[in-house]
């Protein structure tokens, strides 16, 4: 048990670490946020889970910890994206395509 | 009571998400939790009507798990996916915004179906307008609207159709 939840800590901790590699070396905010989001929802998730094994007394608030950064994670990255969006945060020049802009010109 | 189904779905998650925070049936504990469900439920009368989308059979019982480790399992797919990308020098992403369709009806399928495009490899989900839903996706594929709905949200949405309206 002890073994396992170290590694579930330790593989959590990976993620995000490389959650916070792709925040420096992606070219826009909404680039920025793909990287954040999932990282930082899948590292929780497993740091949580890993803590959990470490203190079985913990399992069930763990298991609550985990469906509400689920839900309330993605909300908040997508959230912000739209009023960056919104706000006129301009996409990466080497972004290929922009469906909202063009639909947004022919109104 | 104009809407059984969302005080139902929402006495119900109340209820199991206190039972799991004190996880004791001590009576003082379920008095008081019991109070505090009754607030809440009193409280958010008018935004009820966002559980109301649930569907409640057995089929929809069967399909949550279902649908939870599809879930799990892109979820997973996607931090390497991403891991890949930030690891390697050239920094290989080809990003836009695509314009997607979805067949759902109701507000919380829609609500389900965009956190899930958030967490899925590559995908977020910037707004939602009507039935189409606005998704920065970092490699591109193609320029064919139907063929980003395809890989993007039609394999959710087959799974998630059973579970919400």
């Amino acid at each position: 048990m002890v073994i396992l939840g170290n590694i579930l800590i330790f593989i959590g901790s990976l993620f995000l670490a490389l959650g916070g590699l792709g925040l420096i070396r992606m070219p826009d905010v909404y680039n920025r946020l793909q990287a954040g989001t999932k990282a930082t929802t899948l590292g929780a998730m497993s740091v949580i889970l890993g803590s959990a094994f470490l203190a079985p007394e913990m399992l069930t608030k763990a298991v609550l910890l985990i469906v509400f950064i689920a839900m309330a994670n993605p909300v908040s990255s997508s959230t912000i994206g739209r009023s960056a969006y919104k706000g006129g945060v301009p996409l990466a020049s080497r972004s290929v395509r922009d469906d909202w802009a063009k639909e947004e010109a022919t109104e | 009571m104009r809407n059984w189904k969302g005080t139902f779905a929402l006495l119900f998650l109340l209820a199991a998400s206190w039972l799991l925070i004190v996880s004791s049936v001590a009576l003082v504990e379920l008095i008081a939790g019991a109070v505090a469900i009754v607030v809440i439920v009193l409280l958010t009368h008018r935004s009820r009507d966002l559980f109301g989308g649930l569907r409640l059979s057995l089929k929809a019982l069967l399909f949550t798990p279902i649908y939870l480790m599809v879930f799990l399992w892109q979820l997973i797919r996607s931090n390497l996916d991403i891991a890949r990308r930030v690891l390697t020098p050239s920094l290989p992403i080809n990003p836009g915004i695509v314009k997607v369709q979805t067949q759902l009806q109701s507000p919380l399928g829609k609500l389900i179906l965009a956190n899930s495009i958030t967490l899925t490899p590559g995908t977020l989900t910037l707004d939602i307008e009507g039935s189409s839903l606005y998704v920065h996706w970092v490699d591109v594929k193609g320029t064919d609207a139907d063929a980003a709905t395809q890989s993007i949200v039609a394999g959710f949405e087959r799974t998630l159709m059973e579970v919400v309206e």
